[in-house]
């Protein structure tokens, strides 16, 4: 399978990768790893006449802790979040979930700000970007601007983003000490996407929730925050009756497209049930 | 469309090319230089019979442009051997009977040579996340952990003579 023709841009700045986007119109696409917009123009699916990699502009790779907040460049790949000492210590949510995303070698192109950019439901980082309650920076020609994670996604394959605006930096606050977090993801086999997963970011206090954040993952157009279902945990202990509550307001927000991975009801059984192992396992982590 | 240059290092030697862009990397090694060691499978990014080494990291080569790879330095199943002799994980997949078919070998190899660089004592579990993304449909993976144990063992064996 070859994708259809194309010309080829590399910018080496941000600004000269917004003045090609501004220039080349609607027809150009960025590039970042490839590993999804590639398979779907094999595919046909995408027909870009420009594509804009963004893998030789030094300043959109790295981790690092900045002025309370740590920041990962949009075109980090997934191998350097998973070895992060840095996200280990400090955001471990983010390790603990990249070890399920593709295999070792897509992890090696693929890159965190391709993932959320995309806008597919079924990618792993949007829900763990809600559950950090991250912001993402973008950079247009009128700039920069901030948008939180829980309000950038609109559909399957629809942001927030303008057509000539780059993602360039995934911020968030580090996880304060003695703070739970997991990612239960079901899936058939590696390098599969989500049958259904949760993201779950906890604190607890005197045995009760005093915070909890949970995003889910495939389950619905978007990734979602399950915002009711956190409401329904604050203040109380988990046990059965709480965990099964917690699930109950979960099911209700899901709305899966039926596939090879399951059907509709399935699915958001599942969520449910991603959800409620994920709290478990965030809470075993608090002393 | 025009065609851009390219120019990388593959197995030591140095390539300079002109291609089109929508060219993929493991067509411009098999069309284009004759290196067909590296194998088209499924041409998405699942099967990893395509893998090959750039820059020192394991990459699905049907998924990436000849252009993206402009400048980096390549490493395929052909480069393993050195001077007629097999490299550690070659004799391993050999006298192990790490594979039946073929067809997923020079991935399954570029993989484990990576993959014991950076890990030069890997557990059995960390053999079998280390080559999840290189699918087998013959051996049943249990002689591949052992070539790849095999390799591990001869790597160390001769680094400390």
């Amino acid at each position: 399978m070859i994708p259809p023709e194309f010309d080829y841009h590399a910018p080496t700045s941000v600004a000269e990768a917004i003045s090609l986007l501004t220039n080349l119109g609607e027809d150009a696409k960025l590039l970042a790893g490839g590993h999804s917009l590639l398979p779907m123009m094999k595919l046909r699916f995408a027909e870009p006449a420009h594509l804009v990699d963004l893998s030789r502009i030094p300043q959109l790779k790295g981790i690092r802790e900045e002025s309370g907040l740590i920041k990962i460049g949009a075109m980090t790949i997934e191998n350097d979040i998973l070895d992060s000492a840095l996200l280990k210590e400090k955001a471990s949510l983010l390790p603990k979930a990249v070890q399920w995303i593709a295999d070792p070698q897509v992890r090696n192109r693929g890159t965190i700000g391709g993932d959320i950019a995309h806008g597919d439901p079924a990618n792993d980082h949007p829900a763990i970007a809600m559950a950090l309650d991250a912001t993402f920076v973008l950079h247009g020609p009128q700039g920069e601007r901030k948008v939180k994670a829980i309000d950038f996604f609109q559909g399957t394959y629809m942001t927030d983003m303008a057509p000539n605006e780059i993602l360039t930096e995934i911020q968030f606050v580090p996880l304060a000490k003695n703070t739970g977090c997991a990612y239960e993801k079901l899936k058939r086999k590696t390098g599969d996407w989500a049958t259904a997963a949760a993201a779950v970011v906890l604190q607890m206090s005197q045995g009760k929730v005093s915070m909890v954040r949970i995003g889910l993952t495939n389950v619905a157009d978007t990734a979602l925050r399950a915002t009711k279902a956190e409401e329904l945990l604050i203040g109380k202990e988990l046990n059965e009756e709480t965990l099964s509550q917690a699930a109950a307001a979960v099911t209700e927000i899901c709305n899966p497209a039926e596939d090879l991975r399951g059907d509709a009801e399935y699915k958001t059984a599942m969520a449910g049930e991603m959800t409620k192992r994920a709290l478990l396992d965030a809470a075993s982590q608090i002393s | 469309m025009s065609k851009k240059l390219v120019s990388m290092t593959i197995n030591g030697k140095k390539v300079e090319e002109a291609v089109e862009p929508r060219l993929l990397l493991i067509h411009f090694l098999r069309e284009n230089l004759n290196l067909t060691g590296a194998h088209i499978g499924c041409e998405t990014g699942h099967c990893g019979a395509c893998t090959v080494d750039i820059d020192g990291k394991s990459v699905k080569s049907c998924t990436v442009l000849a252009v993206q790879s402009d400048g980096a330095d390549i490493l395929t199943v052909e480069g393993l051997a050195k001077n007629g002799v097999l490299s550690a994980v070659q004799e391993g997949f050999h006298l192990e009977h790490g594979l039946q078919c073929g067809y997923c070998t020079p991935g399954m190899l570029v993989r484990s040579y990576r993959l014991l660089q950076d890990n030069p004592n890997p557990t059995e579990a960390e053999i079998r996340v280390g080559i999840s993304g290189n699918l087998c449909r013959c051996t049943g993976y249990q002689n591949i952990v052992k070539a790849v144990q095999y390799a591990a063992k001869k790597l160390q064996e001769t680094a400390t003579v």
